[in-house]
């Protein structure tokens, strides 16, 4: 029974029925509080080993990519880098889900999901290298720039799927937040928006237990992050976030349900940032050793490897490949962050505008200036 | 239904050209699509969407949920994908919700992207005071979006520019904070949407005069003229200068009738510290110094929250306060 039946029943004045939107029976839309699991279980020999294979290589690699970029934060080559150590397992499913026409919105910690979206994993970080705040064109590899303002970027991905939507074209939107994320209020007016816009977009919270220092319990007091998106009226769900088929599964899930016209879905992962927040955090003060060491011990690349070795589908061969693809990008990330980028001061004024304003033009000739001077003084 | 009409010249109100505007751009580029809270059945609390969802449908002219930031946010979507999103915001407080996606990613986003991702969409902000309304509805805001770089913000004063300059900003590949002087919705004008107005970025001079130069926008232009033709009494021919156009700024323009009179005085309802006014008299001071005769003098609205409505005419200016500060500026020499 649907809200407004019960209201109905219960001799409660409704509205006139064309300022009435549907209200859904609440029961369907609740998460199931365990968490949707397929490694270790039956579900997984229902998958193509073509997927878990995959799966398995991107896994590797990502995994390297972050301590590739983690170890070249720590010599000055990037300027910072959250990394998404022990959360590869979201970074690869969003977007293995996303076709070509879909779009990926991203926060400052999904730099890997945008490598596996399949931008250039050098051109992914110069926003944490700092030599330019996007590297890559968003709009050919429709992938939003990286966003650092927690959240901001969930309501541009309601806004670009009902934008698609309303074209005609089937491309679903999925905007990545973390536990931290749920707070702000621009998730809770997303969601609203999505809901009421029925528009195709899929939400993925990377719960990883802390936001920064802050522990869930002190985020939030509900009983699953995913519960929220029942007082919008769409579907929670609840996944192993280190469970890489089961991640891909869900999502891969609401995105075809977006797709197909049903309209938005929250889901919750649940997972674990090895690494500290950034460089510049200590973890230590407010994590213990063996609160880490669970969670090391529920790595998502350990899972797939035991799951895989006794389904037969992992053998020495895809393990040394994989192995191979991840040293030669992280020997490609050693050499071109070595070198200092080429830099042109010249720029920061191009973009502002379209055309620059007669003040911005009176601004670059002044620092254009400045660099003749220094040259000189240089010479 | 709108009674409207968007060709051939007429007597119109500001609110009726900016309908036009709207509809206008709607007709021609169906990538333009208005959002906001009431802009559908009721055409926004001042009417200036009346009829928009009726000709367009609502997916056109939408009403969205009352959540400023999760318009925004939503309209910064929409101008990513290839749309030309044109936002109602409610009332100039009313904005301040949707001021991080307005400063983080409206503002920023063709920068952040190296020009690959402009977001050419408009915000509409209905500002100012002088209508009676209670707290939060009379704010004159515009200093906060001056002084973000990425936006442009303009500021009609007159029907003729409150039609041609809407146009200019939804036609605009930039983002575009349109502030609408709310006081003078209701006022009529000759109006002929045809007539070429001057584009973004162009002060005009609304009124000739040899003595020294009001420079003013939006809501104080009238209070400006008004003030010029008192003058003439005690002697003075006033000139008024309307900016229309804050950011990108005329400093040409500005420059050239100051440095011709040699007296300047900056008006605006705004409050004074680190306001609007306080920038254009430090330009053209850093730019005219050797022409002027006098400081150049503001005045503005007081350093105060903005007053309850029965105590709003002690805050804004008026003729009086201007014209005390025309007598400030040192006519020694003319005496």
């Amino acid at each position: 029974m649907t809200v407004l039946d019960h209201r109905h029943h219960t001799g409660v004045p409704g509205w006139s029925p064309g300022a009435t939107a549907p209200r859904t029976d609440p029961a369907p839309l609740l998460p199931d509080l365990s968490p949707v699991r397929v490694l270790g279980t039956p579900a997984l020999e229902k998958y193509e080993p073509a997927l878990l294979r995959e799966l398995y290589r991107r896994l590797v690699v990502g995994r390297r990519y972050n301590q590739q970029a983690t170890t070249l934060t720590k010599q000055g080559r990037l300027a910072v880098y959250p990394a998404s150590t022990g959360q590869e397992a979201c970074q690869i499913a969003a977007a293995l889900v996303l076709g070509e026409r879909d779009w990926l919105f991203p926060s400052y910690r999904d730099t890997l999901a945008v490598v596996s979206r399949g931008v250039d994993p050098l051109e992914a970080l110069t926003l944490l290298r700092g030599n330019a705040h996007t590297g890559y064109d968003p709009r050919a590899s429709r992938t939003a720039p990286l966003c650092t303002p927690l959240a901001t970027q969930a309501p541009h991905a309601v806004g670009l799927a009902h934008a698609a939507r309303l074209s005609g074209e089937p491309a679903v939107a999925l905007a990545m937040l973390g536990d931290g994320g749920t707070s702000e209020g621009d998730f809770h007016e997303a969601l609203n928006f999505a809901a009421v816009l029925n528009a195709p977009v899929v939400f993925l919270v990377q719960n990883n237990g802390y936001a920064i220092s802050v522990p869930l319990s002190a985020q939030s007091a509900a009983p699953s992050l995913a519960h929220k998106a029942v007082g919008y009226g769409m579907p929670g769900r609840l996944v192993d976030g280190n469970d890489a088929p089961a991640v891909h599964s869900v999502l891969a899930e609401a995105v075809e349900r977006a797709r197909g016209g049903g309209g938005p879905t929250l889901v919750e992962a649940l997972t674990y940032r090895i690494e500290a927040h950034t460089n510049a955090d200590d973890a230590t003060r407010y994590r213990t050793e063996p609160e880490v060491a669970a969670w090391r011990d529920h790595d998502p690349i350990l899972l797939m490897e035991r799951a895989l070795r006794g389904l037969g589908v992992l053998d020495d061969a895809l393990v040394r490949e994989s192995a191979d693809e991840a040293e030669a990008l992280a020997a490609r990330m050693r050499a071109e962050f070595h070198a200092d980028p080429a830099l042109d001061p010249m720029a920061l004024f191009a973009h502002v505008y379209a055309e620059p304003t007669p003040q911005l033009r009176e601004q670059a000739a002044q620092l254009s200036a400045e660099l003749a001077a220094e040259a000189e003084v240089q010479h | 239904m709108s009674t409207v009409v968007s060709s051939g010249a007429r007597t119109a109100s500001m609110a009726q050209a900016l309908n036009s505007a709207l509809r206008d751009a709607m007709r021609e580029d169906p990538a333009v699509h208005v959002l906001g809270e009431d802009v559908g059945a009721l055409g926004g609390v001042f009417r200036i969407t009346d009829g928009l969802t009726a000709e367009f449908g609502p997916d056109r002219c939408l009403d969205t949920p009352l959540a400023e930031a999760g318009i925004l946010g939503t309209a910064i979507g929409m101008a990513m994908y290839g749309l030309r999103p044109v936002v109602e915001m409610q009332f100039d407080a009313f904005a301040y919700p949707a001021l991080e996606q307005l400063f983080s990613h409206v503002a920023k986003m063709r920068n952040r992207t190296a020009g690959r991702l402009p977001l050419p969409i408009t915000v509409r902000i209905p500002y100012g005071g002088g209508i009676g309304g209670v707290e939060h509805h009379s704010d004159a805001s515009e200093a906060y979006y001056t002084s973000t770089p990425g936006l442009h913000v303009v500021t009609p004063a007159t029907v003729g520019d409150a039609y041609g300059l809407l146009r200019a900003s939804i036609a605009s590949d930039d983002p575009v904070v349109f502030l609408e002087p709310k006081r003078l919705y209701w006022g009529k004008d000759g109006f002929d949407p045809a007539a070429p107005v001057e584009p973004i970025g162009k002060a005009v001079l609304r009124r000739a005069g040899t003595s020294a130069v009001l420079i003013t926008y939006g809501p104080s232009l009238p209070v400006c003229l008004e003030a010029a033709e008192t003058a003439k009494a005690e002697g003075w021919d006033l000139a008024v200068l309307d900016l229309r156009t804050l950011v990108p700024f005329d400093d040409e323009t500005v420059c050239r009738v100051v440095r011709s009179l040699g007296r300047a005085v900056v008006v605006h309802e705004a409050t004074g510290f680190g306001g609007t006014g306080a920038e254009i008299a430090a330009r053209v001071t850093e730019r005219c110094f050797h022409h002027l005769a006098a400081p150049v003098l503001r005045v503005t609205g007081f350093d105060i929250p903005y007053p309850p409505p029965m105590l709003e005419h002690h805050h804004l200016p008026g003729v009086d306060r201007i014209l005390d500060a025309v007598a400030r500026l040192q006519w020694e020499d003319r005496a």
